[in-house]
């Protein structure tokens, strides 16, 4: 496969395995760009790319208007308010209000799951699901599996454990998705009360103990735990959320013992990592899924604007 | 004008009776049932051979949406969609704007429903001011208005004391109290039934335990203070056990559900469409078994489509925000046409869940073929096979995921009080 027919990016649940292995091996042929001296290439002169994020990010956003920039597109930011959702423009309105502008792509993050894809079946542009709600964050899901064949040299047959607040997490889900598509064998832990319901059927084992998890694992992805959670009694305190779950040297131990830590950010420290496992370059990755992320955004720009044609 | 039905199977669980036969409307009531009937001077005969006789069909849930929402339904637009749905009468919940808590909205409703002149329009008004779930409504003077039953429905009282002295006070004054069974607190935020498809979909989910427990407090309620409950739109195995076993121990509880709780699951929402949005979520299949069980064996003793117009704007709008429910009323039977071809339901007893049961849960008159019953008559044509098409939907809600969805048969003839208001006999 040498070129991407689909019109949207919309999760890791609908790629296929060589649709993947294309964008991952695209990302890994652009790396190179961020290094030069001059970080710009003409590929993609011409192109418009909207990046309208109705959720504060300042990573991911970032990471998309780099890698539209490094291609030579034109970016351009909207960052809206969903409160402006209950008096404002409709999401469809905006939609069709940029789509009138004829923009290439349209890059969205959106709070609602679904949201990309009530878009992507109203305009003509592609559409990047740049984090919907619980749903899907399929790029980062793309820039974790790009750093795991990066450090480990494949993914197939490797143990990764995601850890932490399952239930609302998208890239738990688009991570999920992506590496039983590439053959890996997935667990996942946290507390019961994050967990979401029937999660096995999704490919995965369960436990509510990192240790069960973390044992003889190759990857340790630790998921972000928000804070606001605890007023809703899904934990008791961040005390002792910390005190079970974060990653430390202790735990971490049972990981074999050239296992790498990866986090999507960001980290909340000392609660989901202690600070001397996230700071060490020796297996900690948490700054080459960062560089890798623009990779994998510059293929996925790349691509949806017909490259390899 | 008189009306003579030639040759029709005339179905009338009232008295049991399952035959073919012909029925004479005089004066707006039923004059005469039995074969072979003449036709006396100034009467329009209409054959209906091949076609089912049925008492007036009755939607006992349906939202018609003013005042307040009339961008959504009028009175006069839902009893359209009645009519043209086989129902001589439906009755209206109460949660418009303002809440119908007071005798001068549901005045107004009646006022309404008589200028649309269409199907009969029952209103039931709400239980507590403002569906706030604190204060109870005057039951007396709204049943004197002309309620004909109490609701929150949209809400659930979730107040146990408020439910019960509802049912106590309610039932001196023998009106029907219906319960909305959500747990709020196990329910809140939540947007589609909790299981795998809201892990897969990452939307937050209801679990079946908010309308069990609900389902479950109420009948116990009920129970204690000897009073009767009426649960609506039941989504769930558990609720239908629940109901059973309350109906084996003598508790006086009936129910209802709706046809897209036997016909769709949660499954239907892998592509985010909000036409499959309601409230209570679909559930599983297991559950659409139970709810089909339920109905086999008397344990729901009805089914109505909890009929719930929006605008185009209340539902294309990401999944979150979209507003609950589906327009039901135009395809409600048809739906429910396909209990009979799967062996769930006899006519009979579909025909009682859509007609005799409801009128009986909410003390409404007849519901009878009888010689003497008010003229409320549904005509089905059982093998009539259409397509849905939401742009022919008489109501102004076009919110309904069986778009295109082919259908065995349909209502052809819609006679209210002697009356014809709705004739699809030649259309085709």
């Amino acid at each position: 496969m040498t070129k991407l027919t689909k019109k949207d990016i919309l999760g890791m649940a609908d790629l296929t395995v060589d649709e993947i292995h294309l964008i991952l091996e695209t990302a890994e042929s652009f790396l190179e760009i961020s290094t030069r001296d001059i970080k710009k290439v003409p590929t993609l002169r011409g192109k418009s790319i909207i990046n309208l994020f109705y959720e504060a990010s300042t990573r991911t956003r970032t990471s998309f208007e780099i890698a539209g920039k490094r291609l030579s597109a034109d970016t351009i930011n909207i960052s809206a308010s969903t409160s402006s959702v209950v008096k404002g423009e409709t999401l469809i309105d905006t939609a069709r209000n940029l789509e009138a502008m004829n923009p290439d792509i349209i890059v969205l993050r959106h709070s609602a799951a679904g949201a990309p894809h009530l878009l992507a079946g109203l305009v003509r542009q592609s559409i990047i699901n740049a984090g919907d709600g619980a749903h899907e964050h399929p790029s980062q899901a793309l820039l974790d599996m790009m750093t795991i064949r990066e450090k480990k040299g494949r993914i197939a047959g490797l143990k990764i454990a995601l850890v932490g607040d399952i239930q609302h997490s998208r890239v738990a889900r688009s991570n999920i998705y992506g590496l039983n598509k590439m053959g890996a064998r997935v667990v996942v832990a946290g507390p019961a009360t994050m967990m979401p319901r029937d999660i096995e059927k999704m490919g995965v084992e369960a436990f509510t103990r990192i240790e069960d998890a973390i044992v003889d694992a190759d990857v340790v992805m630790m998921l972000r735990i928000q804070l606001e959670r605890q007023k809703q009694n899904l934990f008791p305190s961040l005390r002792e959320y910390a005190q079970r779950y974060c990653l430390n040297r202790t735990n971490f131990k049972l990981a074999k013992s050239d296992a790498i830590v990866m986090h999507p950010g960001p980290i909340n420290r000392g609660v989901e990592i202690s600070p001397d496992i996230a700071d060490d370059s020796g297996f900690s990755v948490i700054l080459d899924q960062v560089a890798n992320g623009v990779a994998v955004r510059m293929a996925l720009l790349y691509l949806l604007s017909g490259g390899n044609e | 004008m008189n009306l003579l039905l030639k040759g029709g199977r005339i179905l009338d669980p009232s008295r049991n009776i399952d035959g073919v036969m012909d029925l004479l409307v005089k004066n707006g009531t039923i004059a005469a049932c039995g074969p072979d009937l003449q036709a006396p001077p100034e009467t329009q005969t209409l054959d209906v051979g091949g076609l089912i006789v049925s008492p007036g069909l009755i939607d006992m849930h349906v939202h018609l949406r003013e005042p307040g929402q009339e961008y959504k339904e009028t009175v006069a637009t839902g009893a359209a969609a009645a009519v043209a749905g086989g129902f001589t009468a439906v009755a209206c919940m109460p949660n418009t704007l303002p809440v119908n808590d007071t005798r001068s909205i549901t005045e107004f409703i009646l006022r309404r429903a008589g200028e649309a002149g269409l199907a009969r329009i029952y209103p039931i008004a709400a239980v507590s001011l403002g569906q706030e779930g604190r204060q109870m409504t005057e039951f007396a003077d709204l049943k004197d208005a002309g309620a004909v039953a109490l609701s929150d429905d949209g809400k659930p009282v979730m107040d146990a004391a408020l439910m019960r002295r509802t049912l106590e006070y309610a039932e001196s004054l023998g009106l029907t109290v219906i319960q909305h069974c959500e747990d709020l607190s196990l329910s809140a935020g939540g947007l589609m039934h909790e299981g795998y498809y809201s892990t897969i979909l990452g939307m937050r989910g209801i679990p079946a335990i908010a309308e069990d427990i609900i389902a479950n407090r109420d009948i116990l309620i009920a129970e204690y203070s000897g009073t009767r409950i009426h649960i609506a739109h039941v989504s769930t195995a558990g609720a239908v056990r629940i109901l059973r076993e309350a109906k084996k121990r003598g508790v006086r509880v009936t129910a209802e559900t709706a046809p897209h709780y036997f016909t769709l699951t949660d499954e239907s929402l892998t592509g985010y469409n909000t036409a499959f949005k309601v409230n209570p979520p679909l559930r599983t299949a297991e559950d659409v078994a139970a709810i089909k069980e339920g109905l086999a064996d008397g344990t729901l003793d009805v089914i109505a489509c909890d009929h719930a117009p929006h605008a185009r704007t209340d539902k294309e709008v990401e999944f979150e925000y979209a507003s609950n429910g589906i327009s039901g009323l135009e395809t409600s039977l048809g739906l429910s046409l396909k209990l009979i071809e799967d062996g769930v339901l006899s006519w009979p007893d579909l025909i009682a869940k859509m007609s005799l049961n409801p009128a009986r849960i909410l003390n409404l008159p007849s519901a009878s073929l009888a010689p003497g019953a008010c003229a409320d008559i549904t005509v089905i044509d059982p093998n009539r096979p259409w397509t849905v098409d939401l742009k022919a939907f008489r109501s102004r809600g076009k919110n309904s995921p069986f778009g295109g969805c082919a259908l065995p048969g349909r209502a052809v003839l819609t006679i209210v009080g002697g009356e014809i208001k709705y004739n699809g006999l030649a259309s085709q």
